[in-house]
């Protein structure tokens, strides 16, 4: 259970990640451009996919001389947590139809991050809006400046800014692991991730650790049922 | 890339997102898939987390991040806000980085 985040926190966490985002969305513009895209296409991938994952993962491939279809595939396989994200969103974001479609666009890590971590549905959903907006404004934004400004304005390594992610991830997820099962659930899963690092195309360790939470689960539901039938 | 492949990566990654939440959307699931479900996005972002401070392409390594990640963890445990969390952790990094 998430506990409750003071009034006005949502916003002022929202534009913090968005912020991050927006330079990581520079560098983007800016990689894109340097694979070979015009400024159409680099905006078009920020606005239509609008998962920095696949879309870094996508343009390394090109650049590195991979195929059309290796990157589309990389790309791909980078955005499939974003299914099991909003498997996990899908009660929160319950809604009319075009409203859901809309949703759906913007379920990525950042805003599955900030949603969960609120106590009760309507922060939750506020705190899915919100993220999105400005990460959704910021992403492309910096897409934009990037895409036009050719050179490297700003390098987010040297800022810090690749640490900044995995921090803010873990500080949302800290409120979610009160308990005995999230704590296994996040562990396993993690040990999983890491040990597929070395042997498993990028993406897959994550949606292998998914795997795995689903498999505890299972197993933990069949236990529980095998000693109290 | 051409625009073909931008479009499929779009309907792809789209479709994805969209399984879950339109799938899901106006139905209620047995609590205890529910359950299951709820105990994802906690994982997944420690996973991720885990992924992205420890890696370098397909390498397990250990360098600036993992400093920062540190720091992040102890002043979540302390229930700093999140902006003091993500600040600290990308000041941390950069500075051992510019050592």
């Amino acid at each position: 259970m998430a506990v409750p985040r003071a009034a006005g926190s949502i916003t002022r966490d929202a534009l913090v990640i968005s912020v991050a985002v927006g330079i990581f969305g520079i560098s983007f513009g800016v990689l894109a451009r340097g694979a070979g895209l015009s400024i159409a296409q680099t905006q078009a991938m920020s606005l239509l996919v609008f998962t920095g994952a696949s879309q870094f993962a996508a343009v390394g491939v090109i650049t590195a001389g991979g195929s059309v279809a290796a990157a589309v595939g990389t790309g791909l396989l980078l955005g499939s947590r974003n299914l099991v994200y909003g498997m996990s969103l899908g009660r929160l974001l319950a809604g009319r139809w075009p409203m859901r479609a809309l949703a759906a666009q913007l379920v990525v890590d950042e805003t599955t991050a900030m949603a969960t971590a609120q106590e009760g549905v309507a922060a939750g959903r506020k705190a899915f809006w919100v993220t999105a907006i400005a990460e959704f404004a910021l992403w492309n934004l910096g897409t934009l400046i990037g895409a036009l400004g050719g050179e490297a304005l700003t390098d987010p390594e040297a800022l810090g800014l690749d640490a900044a992610f995995p921090a803010g991830f873990v500080a949302l997820a800290a409120p979610q692991l009160r308990s005995a099962a999230s704590r296994t659930a996040a562990l396993a899963g993690g040990l999983v991730a890491l040990s597929l690092v070395p042997v498993a195309p990028a993406g897959l360790p994550v949606l292998a650790a998914a795997l795995v939470v689903v498999v505890v689960s299972v197993a933990r539901a069949v236990a529980s049922r095998w000693r109290a039938p | 890339m051409t625009w073909t492949a931008i479009l499929v990566l779009a309907a792809g990654a789209y479709a994805l997102k969209a399984t879950g939440v339109i799938a899901l959307g106006r139905r209620s699931l047995p609590g205890r898939v529910d359950d299951a479900l709820a105990l994802l996005p906690a994982a997944l972002l420690v996973s991720l987390s885990l992924v992205q401070t420890f890696s370098a392409g397909s390498r397990l390594v250990v360098d600036a991040r993992a400093a920062g990640l540190a720091v992040a963890v102890v002043l979540a445990w302390r229930r700093a806000p999140l902006a003091v969390v993500i600040v600290a952790a990308a000041a941390v990094t950069a500075a051992l980085r510019a050592l």
